[in-house]
């Protein structure tokens, strides 16, 4: 029998704003226990929330990079539960008009491409931790109000392989935007996921389970694997799919069962008294469309027929905004566009996974990045030479004044260079006759020699050329 | 100090002219409260040390002649928060809680150079309508000792009614500043939604709740709502619409010549006291000799009121009210061996019986499957009594009635019967549902007891409302009778 698979993801985004979403108090994270919050952050009685404005720009923009319709007349709504890190006992969220609905984000699967839809997006506000420590429970309300985005995809998603690219597709867009760091190490994205799988014909989706613990990309597309293959064994053997909530084991990468759901949890949502509903405005969302970031796609289209980069040289200088921008920053500076790409993908990156930083972390800048390569363009210092300066400006220093300073300067001049070449020349008669004889080989023995004399800094293309001329006079 | 003499005024006078000082004043007021309290029991807590210290400040600074305010002792309900001063909603749940902040109508007031004095008795979180909800006091009538205060302000009606001070603070979630108004012969304005910040005022249903001014005078009400009314930052459902000095429109030339007065006929239908129908009647007929016209009108919808109200306010409250479970503040049980222990047995021994049963109430009303019968039926019957009201204030500047159906009742009489206690409400609670402002002023009497007589305006209209009561303040003397000494009749 074969069958169909329907993945469904629920994906949490932190908002990188400055205060939380419903009270001044900073979104620091690190500090003491309990250091950035206030009344509003206890749920202390008589206190109010306000609605900060910033977030539900944050809202517009997550739906514009996920081409998602922004809804005109929203409101937040109420999710009453009790629990020791939600001091209300209700969360403010968003649940029957949520801010933004029907996007799509394109997914590319080995060359193929496809759609995905997203069903809704809200904002809403995270809660604070508990921590258990021998025979006692902490609650820590920092991150208590910390601004959130849940984006909830259409039962679109076909395969893990599916789910995997449109992970990496959202978490791109969204980090374009800048409004998260986007980083599942550290919890501004999670990810709940559920998965079903029918007979192939089947109109009618199959029971789903959850899974939890998942906490990279790649967890997420090997639990749902596992998940996959453990519902076809269960229909196939004629059993039946629970609707359960399953455990991804990072060391067996297997699912486990973790409770079975009963009925649904009744959350009594009603929309929240406390906060006037929020109109937004078509010129609003126009002007947050204007100042909008360029997205991956467009500018990978720009880098390939406007700066003549390969497809996948493109994809790769566009895997963060900050790399991105970064390109962007050292071909203005002059750097040639080609260069500038390998730099980046090659010992840029081995660098930041060699430091585990951040490109806007490091010293490296697009000026340096930009100088060095001209320099390398103009033949001043010879890529070999490169790689001292490389290392150089990854501590902050300006190219050509350590170029300079070291005197690593190429010797590219012909009145300076022939002379050497033709000491090499007369000392090695049995090379000249060789190249005579038709042996190029005897080329890049002289060249060493020449190279040798001038202690590496003769430009070699430059050799190159001086030395064919002379073995044809 | 005998407030029965004076009004705002002319206290602001005194204290200028130096007949009397700001300490000798508050000294007073306390003396009022030791001499009337301990047999009223208006007060939960009193605020004697920091009081007199900003008294004595006060003195030593000298009264700003511009500020009518300045050295004025008055009195908060006890579910308006209060920096340092128990702050208890008259429940077991927050019996020994110390607020770190201010409501923002508290620290407006101690701005303007108000004296607190105290914290008044009213129902558990607001729920109730005869302060007997208090679980921790019993206040009495003003005017009778065996007769409720109403409720849930029924600690600040009589606090200002025996004389005790000359005005305090209550709010209103479906008539709880002008029922115990009315039962206690006062004036008591609930504004429109919106018009005061909510900041600070411990929530029971947040689309309805209000704080508002109770004073012996039209005059002084209007006085103390420009002081507290406008946006606040911290309130986003407070207007930005600008506050009128609402005082300075109360004259000699102050008139409801042409006014159009709309009575509905509903409000003196059955189950209305028929001395309370004919003060009102009479009242009717005073507008008519002061030059308004008074037309017989209808609200076909207000009948749902209550019904619509006991969903909608108790869903709220069942949500607004989890925030008391034990972990962070107030009331914690010692039988706990689990975190459920600690919610279920705090709440259930913090809480009294009325504010579970709106709990539960409300928690039903909110549940899946339930929902749509409850609590968005109620919602839209919200507004067919906001449009009912709508289509009478097009034609009409404002709508007269009784406030309640009754004069106050005895103490012990109505408690054990949660529906009689729920339909006295029944002609404040459309008001809230449609988030007008609403006014409660002595209109005569009934079985020896005060009856107040309700004006509902447009909305952000107190202005009229402050007009036509003053009109007819002027125009009567309900206002100047007086509770016998210590309602020992």
């Amino acid at each position: 029998m074969n069958f169909k698979t329907t993945i469904g993801l629920e994906v949490h985004v932190e908002l990188k704003t400055n205060s939380k979403i419903f009270s001044p108090s900073p979104v620091e994270f690190g500090d003491d226990p309990n250091a950035n919050t206030n009344v509003i952050d206890w749920g202390y009685p008589g206190v109010l929330p306000t609605t900060n404005k910033g977030v539900v720009k944050s809202g517009i923009m997550a739906a514009l990079a996920l081409h998602a319709q922004v809804e005109p007349h929203t409101h937040f709504d109420r999710k009453n539960y009790f629990y020791p890190d939600n001091p209300k006992a209700y969360q403010i969220t968003q649940s029957d008009k949520p801010i933004a609905h029907d996007g799509w984000i394109e997914i590319d699967v080995d060359g193929e491409k496809k759609r995905i839809g997203i069903a809704e997006m809200h904002i809403e506000e995270d809660a604070g931790k508990n921590t258990h420590e021998r025979d006692y429970s902490y609650v820590d309300l920092n991150r208590q109000g910390t601004p959130l985005i849940e984006i909830v995809s259409k039962p679109e998603i076909a395969s893990p392989d599916e789910a995997y690219a449109y992970l990496e597709a959202l978490r791109q867009r969204i980090q374009f935007t800048g409004i998260s760091d986007v980083k599942m190490e550290e919890g501004s994205m999670r990810v709940d996921v559920n998965i079903s799988i029918r007979p192939e014909g089947q109109k009618k989706f199959g029971t789903k389970t959850e899974l939890k613990n998942l906490n990279s990309f790649n967890y997420v597309r090997k639990g749902l694997a596992f998940e996959e293959q453990r519902q076809q064994r269960v229909l196939m053997s004629g059993g039946q799919i629970q609707q359960e909530t399953r455990r991804f084991d990072e060391t067996t990468g297997q699912t486990i069962l973790m409770r079975v759901k009963e009925g649904s949890d009744d959350y009594r949502y009603f929309p929240e008294p406390d906060l006037p509903a929020l109109n937004i405005s078509d010129e609003w969302v126009n002007e947050i469309g204007a100042e909008m970031p360029e997205m991956p796609g467009s500018r990978r289209l720009r880098y390939v027929n406007e700066l003549g980069l390969t497809d996948y040289d493109a994809m790769v200088v566009t895997q963060t905004k900050e790399m991105a921008d970064f390109f962007d920053e050292t071909v203005k500076l002059g750097a040639d566009p080609k260069s500038a790409a390998n730099y980046l993908q090659g010992d840029v990156n081995a660098f930041l996974n060699e430091q585990h930083a951040d490109l806007q972390d490091t010293q490296l800048t697009p000026a340096n990045l930009a100088g060095m390569i001209n320099l390398i363009t103009d033949g001043t210092i010879s890529s070999k030479m490169a790689k001292k300066v490389f290392k150089a400006i990854t501590q902050g220093k300006e190219p050509k004044a350590f170029v300079e300073e070291k005197g690593l300067v190429q010797l590219s001049d012909p009145a300076q260079l022939q002379p050497i070449i033709d000491a090499v020349l007369a000392d090695n008669q049995q090379s000249v006759d060789d190249f005579n004889n038709g042996k190029d080989r005897a080329v890049g023995y002289l060249v060493g020699q020449i190279m040798k004399q001038t202690h590496g800094k003769a430009n070699p293309q430059v050799v190159n050329k001086l030395l064919i001329a002379s073995l044809k006079k | 100090m005998n407030y029965f003499e004076k009004d705002l005024t002319s206290l602001h006078d005194d204290l200028v002219a130096k007949r009397i000082s700001v300490t000798d004043l508050v000294q007073a007021t306390f003396d009022n409260i030791a001499a009337t309290d301990p047999d009223l029991n208006a007060f939960l807590a009193l605020n004697k040390d920091a009081a007199l210290k900003k008294a004595a400040e006060m003195d030593e600074k000298g009264i700003d002649a511009d500020n009518i305010l300045a050295g004025i002792p008055l009195a908060i309900k006890d579910n308006i928060v209060t920096k340092g001063l128990t702050t208890t909603a008259a429940s077991k749940m927050l019996e020994n809680f110390v607020p770190i902040y201010d409501a923002t109508v508290v620290s407006t007031l101690n701005e303007k150079g108000i004296i607190n004095v105290g914290k008044t008795n009213m129902d558990e979180f607001a729920m109730g309508g005869s302060t007997e909800n208090s679980a921790l006091k019993t206040t009495k009538n003003a005017w009778d000792y065996t007769r409720v205060p109403g409720g849930s302000s029924g600690g600040s009606a009589a606090a200002v009614a025996s004389g005790e001070v000359i005005a305090a603070f209550g709010s209103d979630t479906g008539g709880s500043i002008r029922q115990p108004s009315s039962f206690n012969g006062i004036v008591g304005m609930k504004p429109t939604y919106g018009r005061i910040s909510r900041w600070g005022l411990i929530a029971f249903a947040s689309s309805l709740d209000e704080i508002g001014p109770m004073t012996r005078t039209v005059k002084d009400n209007a006085i103390l709502l420009s002081a507290v009314a406008g946006h606040d930052d911290h309130d986003l459902t407070t207007s930005t619409k600008e506050v009128p000095d609402f005082a300075a429109e109360l004259n000699d030339q102050t008139s409801v010549k042409g006014m159009k007065i709309g009575l509905p006929k509903e409000f003196l239908g059955e189950g209305v006291d028929s001395e309370v129908k004919d003060a009102i009647l009479a009242a009717a007929d005073k507008y008519r000799e002061l030059g308004a016209t008074v037309d017989e009108v209808s609200l076909p919808h207000n009948k749902y009121g209550v019904a619509a109200y006991y969903i909608i306010a108790s869903s709220e409250a069942s949500s607004n009210l989890q925030r008391f479970d034990g972990i962070r503040y107030g009331h914690r049980s010692d039988d706990v061996k689990n975190l459920e222990d600690v919610y279920v047995n705090s709440r259930t021994e913090g809480f009294g019986d009325e504010v579970k049963r709106r709990i539960m109430l409300g928690t039903f009303s909110l549940s899946a499957g339930f929902y749509d019968a409850y609590f968005k039926k109620a919602a839209q019957v919200r507004t067919l009594i906001i449009n009912d009201f709508q289509a009478v204030l097009k034609d009409h500047d404002f709508i007269m009635g009784p406030v309640a159906p009754t004069p106050a009742f005895k103490i012990g009489e109505e408690i054990s019967n949660p529906m009689t206690m729920y339909m006295n409400d029944i002609l404040t609670i459309p008001v809230n549902l449609a988030g007008l402002p609403g006014m409660s002023i002595p209109a005569g009497f009934a079985k020896g007891m005060p009856v107040g007589m309700q004006l509902i305006g447009r909305p952000f209209d107190e202005s009229t409302l402050y007009k036509a009561g003053y009109v007819f303040e002027q125009a009567t003397d309900f206002h100047k009778q007086t509770p016998k000494q210590g309602g020992k009749n």
